[in-house]
């Protein structure tokens, strides 16, 4: 099973052990997370609006998953939303493929110790975060069902998805704690 | 009844006519604590128990006012707020 531990060096960091079918895990949340907010390539985008991050099209997503990860930022106001939006959303549609980038590009170091150091650490959590919300919204786990989710049967395909939303919950938690300098649970 | 805590007005809150917009951050189930606490101290360079003490408002009281600034500064901090996956939302302050 994965373990966080703190860089043996002291240095702020973490040392992650990933065996290799969690390394395949993380890899295929890598590419579904590409696949899911990235911006697809249109030959037909105007260069310019893309050169400078402008997305005339971006509108609010009715997956509750895709609108946690790309909110409205006016509460209640579509327009000024909107207008955000148009101005904001492809560049946090790139950070976020660029967060999910740098995570596969330190899954080749596995399987086994990974070295992730300070730097390389907000992509981590990042993607964590971003990979936990998407579960969290299919699941659509609240405050108060976490108990009723892990009681799912086996057979329930939910049950597996919550395992796994548990296991990066332990990922992200334990990155956070090193971070903010606090010993390991 | 009991006797509320003396208020202790932090410079950056009070309001000003030229600081009129806010950035309010939401609470969500999935958002860590110890996460939010972090993005907290890391992007707007709150000390621990600032940070700590905005993380416990918005996981109690639904919501916090983390900054207040201009219309820009605050589409500023709500962008990055959803860079690092926090419900972040801006209004004016009235």
């Amino acid at each position: 099973m994965a373990s966080v531990q703190p860089r043996p060096s002291g240095e702020p960091g973490a040392l992650l052990h990933l065996e290799e079918i969690e390394i395949e895990i993380l890899r295929s949340l890598v590419r579904q997370l590409v696949d899911f907010v990235g911006v697809p390539a249109d030959p037909d985008a105007d260069p310019l609006a893309v050169m400078v991050g402008i997305d005339p099209d971006a509108a609010p997503s009715e997956d509750p998953a895709l609108l946690r990860l790309l909110p409205n930022a006016f509460p209640d106001d579509d327009e000024a939303s909107s207008e955000f939006r148009r101005f904001t959303e492809r560049e946090l549609r790139d950070a976020k493929v660029r967060n999910a980038g740098a995570v596969g590009q330190s899954l080749e170091g596995g399987p086994g110790v990974l070295e992730i150091d300070a730097d390389l650490v907000p992509a981590w959590l990042g993607f964590l975060n971003d990979t936990r919300l998407i579960i969290g919204a299919r699941l659509d786990v609240t405050e108060d069902n976490h108990e009723e989710l892990a009681a799912l049967p086996d057979d329930d395909p939910r049950a597996a998805l919550f395992g796994m939303y548990g296991w990066l919950t332990y990922l992200q938690e334990s990155m956070v704690q090193l971070m903010l300098g606090e010993e390991l649970d | 009844m009991s006797v509320a805590p003396a208020e202790v007005v932090r410079p950056e809150t009070v309001e000003s006519p030229d600081r009129p917009w806010i950035t309010i951050v939401w609470n969500d189930p999935v958002n860590l604590m110890s996460y939010v606490t972090y993005v907290f101290m890391e992007y707007f360079h709150y000390s621990r128990a600032e940070a700590e003490r905005l993380m416990t408002d918005v996981h109690e009281e639904g919501r916090a006012v983390v900054s207040n600034g201009s219309r820009e500064e605050m589409e500023r901090d709500v962008a990055a707020m959803h860079g690092y996956g926090l419900w972040a939302t801006l209004q004016k302050d009235d």
